[in-house]
């Protein structure tokens, strides 16, 4: 009997492993998982660990491919695979096993295997499409459950390629009678659209159907999709804001069932879902604004019971009323709010508190000047995260009056943190504060030294090339630049003597560098000295390689006399025979440089460390070496791909057109080959675009896009005014340091009555806080320059042009009317105006009264300008032989109007914009803004034009290059044009324009051949299936007419079935498209450098057949 | 969006662990260890959030946790996810745990990690919140189990028998794992 019983349990294990019993008894002795755990948990070493585990894998591995094991012993074997695997050890040969469960077994074993596959494959992993047809028939079966499992497996680990196969089922079941059933597909759909926007683009009607489903939790997981939606096109869906607002108002005041309640409060996800929707509708939009006043309101107000989630909710809402368009009463309840979280208790509401501050505090300084001491208990938390966050916080209040106060606190938690995640980003906000407002040199050289001592060697490289770049390029003043370089190279000096402390490398090098340029600078220093010590560093075992190769680069700089060219022969001797190749090129040189003088001052002149330098990139130099080698016999050099072509030509029978995919190790080293020349000029060690990423890096700390611009002047003013009048009391019993000479007899007022600490951290919130006062709050962040600084960032033009205040002054107009009947267009901008008289009476009779009766239905006197033949007359008459768009009339107040016309260029998309002054005064200041985030007005992503007066009745034209760096499907222009008329009050017109991607889109002229290896050098390719136009007698070729027609693009040659067609994207991105006719589909098989060209031209595509 | 979702004790011993993201094997490996790292530093009274750090993402993800007992529950998310929300989100998940297993403890987490995986599958799905209903959450996962119980059918019945006979001569339970005090303890939120 007992037998009997035995077998029955090892038959049955998994069972027991399932049943779940409280307490003791779902320890299931008996099964193997149990035993399996048991093991591991006995055991005491990592070693043994892993003896163990190996063990249990060959186990499995045994028992999974003996055909005489059951489903239901695989299910168990599954369990057992996966907490293997989650402890880190690989059990791939499960995998295949694990897609079998899913396919063969009942619901039972089905549901381990589905939960094995999506832990253990990745999303595209080869094995899934093995799943593909588990999946489609789970799909279509009537049971709910299996339905549910297919659903979780598509959204969990379904690749791009594998969509078109589900979408259709995946698309019917929103349909489906069970809300858990729409829900789950509403976010298999979303999950789609985040991966491949353009394959869903034909449902969106659906998505609106599923944010109407009269369940709550399908609306629920619809607004996934929206919130991503309106992020990427806020002005697409700017009328659901209304829906929105009555959502959350029936949320809000409860009407929706109990079920839906969590602690007493109605849906609080769902309502914060809801207020990041509306943060993002109502940013920069007054109107939409406006609606949502109310229900805001009434959030803020129900938000009133104190428990976690109600604070969730208040944080979201505080946010999103901070991010709309402002209105005073709501901000006033918001600075309330955040008041509350800052002054809690509980630590979490404390964090968030401190993030809405950050968040807030550009916008509104006092907020922070009330908050000033529970800003200074923060800094001496004990919580390293709240230390970090009120660092961030006094980071973004920076100005030149506090920075030495906080850049000294900021250094103090770096000398104590050991997270060097933490201690990076850190220390590039210390290194950004003090070049942009460092009081003065020696403070600067100083911090910047505790910046490099304590970055160590994972700092970004920016840091270094920044610093570097601040050092070579200098400023405007002589004398300054040469101060700060002796006081760099005494401070540096004076280190390598002490070489107590080991620096880190990148700091090393900084200091080789420096001393080699500018020990020269330092009247009475040896250079046989400063050799000597660069010496001993080379003698230390701790340095790298690279840094040996500065030192040595800076050797060759500073063998001047006699000595140091000695103490420079030895040390080039040693390293001459390296194994590192770098290093002993390094030696080779110096040896070299040290002989010969001349040569040295010719390479390595005094203090042109920023000089251009020119870089042959032919390598015509090596011209006579090349020419004799091949005389000699050798062979002639061919590039990588036509290696690859003859290569592929050699073996016979090669059917396909073109080989599939080039590997991509073979890519990436034709890249390498391009872009070895740059990589010569390594000694000077600045790279070109380092203060691009250091922008990078320190914007992507906090997303504040927008809020300058919704808070203008008269913005929020009058109430800030009123906070000021009467204090709220934290602010009155602290120093408000608005003004400094009042701010300390205040202190000196509250040092009387208060303890020792307490007056300690008074002096520390005068010190931190100066200058954060109303009167100065507009220049307050300093951000876009402010405060005086004398050492700073050169900037970069288009970060000027970005600066609204200061745009480049632009020539009188008659010059630039000159410039502009030229071939080449200089300008980014260019402008020129005709006064009114000189336009020929054709396009601009609209306007004029003797016109009226001839244009009767009311025009304005825009349309003037619209039809097609009046912008020939207005364009330079190098664009009119051009293609171009109709003209678009944009916008019209009575006074001004702005049409706009495309032009496409060879390389460049012209747009230009007709201004006509529809009234007899003259226009005064006309100034007009193009900006764009998806495409590049030529070397900015805006640019700004303005002209000083246009007469009575005359027309300006702008004309503005865009490129598209980046693809996307599409691409909207803002523009903005300002202009004063004759005596009134400036006004603004604004108004977007939006460029399909195909208006960027121009024809590749390539030969077949040179298609062909180009096909080979692209790594990026998308295929799909697109409609034939039928109707014709050669549909290819119609089909492909049509597209060229609409898209521009230029059709390299038809054969039989395929024809191949190249285009590219302005500024020069080429795209392949490689199609092939069978039945009624064309095969279109893309292929493109950039990676996301493909889809997005592929959806034009699309557009195009579905339009012809 | 929620990128992942790590479950460890004390020890950094991972007991439920499921990324939406992908990373590689060895990656995740890392990941675990480095936030436990992080998050075992932490003493009770700090704030429930951190940074991802360099592995994951970098500042614009963010790790909200928990801690109960033994275990650690920790959710990688990015920024557009609200921390208070997740926050609540994992005490929605280990109160569901508890209904669902009857005083839960990492005992359970450990013997029934598919079935917690079940359970968290209502909960998140693909990365995207899918519910936050409690009694919608182990209303589904039951009617999962009851079709799972009636194909068991006639066999599971004895099965059930035999295992309570067997545990009658129960052989010592692991001597690390104290079952005394490992429950989880789920707190009642206390009011702020």
């Amino acid at each position: 009997m007992s037998d009997v019983v035995e077998k029955t349990l090892t038959a049955l294990p998994s069972l027991l492993s399932l049943d779940s019993q409280p307490g003791a008894g779902k320890l299931s002795v008996t099964s193997k998982l149990g035993s399996l755990i048991r093991g591991i948990t006995e055991l005491t070493s990592k070693h043994e660990e892993e003896k163990l585990i190996k063990k249990e894998l060959a186990a499995i591995k045994e028992h999974v491919s003996s055909p005489n094991t059951t489903l239901r012993q695989m299910k168990e074997i599954m369990v057992r695979a996966i907490y293997c695997e989650m402890l880190g050890f690989e059990a791939s040969f499960c995998y295949i096993h694990a897609i079998k469960l899913a396919q063969q077994g009942s619901m039972f074993e089905k549901r381990v295997g589905y939960l094995a596959v999506s832990l253990f494959l990745r999303e595209g992993h080869d094995l899934l499409l093995l799943l593909v047809n588990t999946v489609l028939k789970d799909l279509q079966s009537t049971n709910l459950i299996e339905v549910c499992m297919a659903l979780t497996v598509v959204s969990q680990i379904f690749p791009k390629d594998m969509i078109p196969a589900v979408l259709p089922l995946v698309e019917d079941k929103l349909t489906h009678s069970k809300e858990i059933i729409r829900r789950k597909a509403v976010l298999a759909l979303y999950k789609f659209y985040l991966m491949a926007p353009n394959q869903v683009q034909h449902i969106h009607d659906k998505f609106r159907r599923a944010l109407c489903d009269k369940d709550p939790g399908v609306m629920t997981a619809s607004l996934h999709i929206y919130l991503q939606m309106i992020k990427e096109s806020p002005e697409n869906y700017k009328e659901l804001a209304g829906s929105f607002v009555v959502i959350l108002k029936q949320v809000v005041s409860g009407k929706l069932p109990a079920d839906f309640s969590y602690h007493s409060v109605p849906a609080p996800w769902l309502q914060m879902q809801l207020l990041r929707i509306l943060a993002l509708l109502g940013k920069e939009d007054q109107r939409t604004s406006e609606i949502m006043y109310e229900v805001l309101d009434e959030s803020l107000r129900r938000a009133e019971i104190n428990h976690n989630i109600t604070y969730a909710i208040l944080y979201e809402c505080v946010k999103t009323v901070y991010t709309i368009h402002p209105k005073s009463e709501l901000l006033e309840k918001a600075a309330k709010c955040i008041g509350k979280f800052v002054l809690s208790p509980k630590i979490n509401l404390k964090y968030l508190g401190l993030k809405a501050l950050t968040y807030v505090v550009q916008q509104d300084p006092n907020l922070a000047l009330q908050h000033q001491m529970t800003i200074i208990e923060c800094l001496d938390h004990p919580d390293p995260i709240i230390k970090r966050e009120t660092l961030e916080l006094l980071y973004r209040i920076t100005n030149a009056q506090n920075v030495t106060v906080i850049v000294e606190k900021m250094l103090d938690f770096l000398r104590h943190s050991r997270d060097e995640y933490t201690v990076i980003g850190l220390v590039g906000k210390v290194a950004e504060l003090a070049e942009k407002y460092a009081p003065d040199n020696s403070w600067f050289v100083q911090t910047m030294n505790a910046v490099f001592s304590l970055g160590g060697d994972a700092m970004q490289p920016d840091i270094t090339n920044n610093f570097l770049r601040l050092l070579a390029e200098g400023f405007d003043n002589a004398e300054e630049d040469r101060q700060l370089r002796l006081l760099a190279v005494d401070s540096y000096l004076s280190l390598l003597g002490g070489e107590a402390a080991s620096l880190p490398q990148p700091f090393l090098q900084i200091i080789s560098w420096v001393l080699g340029e500018y020990s020269y600078l330092k009247v009475g220093q040896d250079p046989t000295d400063v050799l000597a010590r660069l010496g001993a560093l080379l003698e230390r075992h701790d340095i790298t390689t690279e840094t040996r190769c500065w030192v040595l680069a800076a050797m060759g700089k500073l063998c001047t006399t006699d000595g140091a060219l000695r103490r420079a022969r030895e040390v080039a001797h040693q390293y001459s025979a390296c194994l590192d190749t770098a290093l002993r090129q390094q030696a080779m040189e110096l040896e070299l440089l040290g002989q010969d003088a001349p040569l040295r001052h010719r390479v390595l002149p005094h203090d042109a460390s920023c000089e251009d330098l020119e870089v042959d990139s032919s390598l015509s130099f090596l011209d006579g070496f090349v020419s004799e080698a091949l005389a000699l016999g050798a062979a002639p050099y061919k590039p990588p791909h036509q290696r690859q072509e003859e290569l592929s030509q050699h073996k016979a029978l090669n059917f396909e057109p073109y080989g599939p995919s080039l590997p991509a190790s073979l890519s990436a080293c034709s890249l390498t080959d391009r872009q070895s020349p740059t990589a010569m000029s390594l000694s000077s060690g600045i790279s070109g675009n380092s203060t691009e990423q250091m922008q990078k890096a320190s914007s992507n700390t906090l997303k504040l896009d927008g809020v300058k611009k919704v808070w203008g002047k008269e913005g929020y003013l009058p109430q800030k005014e009123a906070t000021e009048e009467a204090p709220p009391p934290v602010a009155s019993s602290a120093p408000t340091p608005s003004c400094q000479q009042g701010g300390a007899e205040h202190t000196q007022l509250a040092v009387s009555s208060a303890g020792e600490e307490e007056q300690e951290k008074r002096q520390l919130a005068a010190t931190l806080f100066v200058g954060l006062g109303s009167q100065n709050s507009l220049c307050l962040m300093g951000k876009p320059d402010a405060a005086p600084k004398r050492i700073w960032r050169r900037q970069r033009p288009d970060q000027e042009a970005l600066d609204g205040g200061s745009r480049p002054p632009v020539s009188s107009v008659d010059d630039t009317l000159d410039g502009l009947f030229d071939d080449a267009v200089p300008d980014s901008a260019l402008l020129y105006s005709l006064d009114g008289p000189s336009v020929p009476q054709s396009c601009l009779d609209g306007g004029g009264e003797a016109a009226g009766g001839s244009l009767d239905a009311g025009m304005e006197p825009a349309l003037a300008l619209s039809p097609g033949d009046a912008p020939g007359s207005l364009l330079p008459p190098a664009l009119l032989a051009l293609p171009r768009s109709d003209m678009e009339a944009l916008c019209s107040d009575g006074t001004l109007s702005v049409c706009a016309c495309k032009v496409y260029q060879r390389d460049a998309l012209l747009l230009a914009l007709f201004l006509s002054n529809a009234c007899d005064l003259p226009l005064e200041e006309l100034s007009c803004d193009v900006t764009s985030e998806e495409a590049k007005v030529t070397d900015g992503y805006t640019t700004a034009a303005s002209i000083s007066l246009l007469a009575g009745r005359g027309v300006a034209v702008v004309l503005h290059h865009l490129v598209m760096e980046l693809p996307s499907s599409q691409a909207v222009v803002a523009v903005r044009v300002s202009y004063r008329p004759g005596a009134g009050a400036p006004t603004q017109q604004a108004v977007s324009l939006s460029l399909s991607l195909a208006d960027f889109i121009r024809p590749l002229p390539v030969s077949t051949e040179e298609y062909g290896r180009l096909w080979l050098s692209f790594s990026n390719d998308v295929k799909q299936n697109l409609r034939l136009l039928a109707d014709s007698e050669d549909p290819l070729a119609a089909t492909l007419a049509a597209l060229k027609d609409k898209l521009r693009l230029h059709i390299v040659d038809i054969i039989g079935a395929e024809g191949i067609v190249a285009c590219q994207l302005v500024p020069g991105q080429p795209c392949l498209l490689h199609c092939h006719a069978h039945g009624g589909t064309l095969t279109a098989w893309l292929r493109s450098p950039l990676p996301t060209l493909p889809d997005c031209l592929l959806y034009h595509c699309q557009k195009a057949i579905e339009e012809s | 969006m929620i990128k992942a979702i790590l479950i460890f004790n004390n020890h950094g011993k991972p007991r439920l662990i499921r990324f939406y993201q992908y990373f590689a094997e060895d990656m995740q490996q890392q990941i675990i260890r480095e936030t436990f790292h992080l998050v075992s530093k932490r003493d009770d009274n700090v704030c429930n959030f951190l940074e991802g750090g360099s592995l994951i993402g970098g500042s614009d993800y963010k790790l909200i946790y928990r801690h109960y007992a033994t275990l650690y529950f920790v959710f990688c998310v990015d920024s557009s996810e609200s921390e208070l929300g997740i926050l609540d989100l994992i005490q929605v998940f280990v109160e569901t745990l508890d209904k669902c297993f009857e005083n839960v403890c990492e005992l359970d987490l450990i013997f029934h990690m598919d079935k917690v995986h079940y359970i968290l599958q209502e909960v998140v799905m693909g990365g995207m919140v899918l519910e936050t209903n409690m009694n919608e959450i182990v209303a589904q996962v039951d009617v999962q189990n009851r079709m799972e119980k009636s194909e068991g059918g006639l066999s599971a019945a004895p099965a059930r028998a035999v295992s309570a006979v067997k545990n009658m001569n129960l052989p010592e339970i692991p001597r690390n794992i104290n079952i005394g005090d490992i429950n989880i303890k789920v707190p009642s939120l206390s009011p702020f």
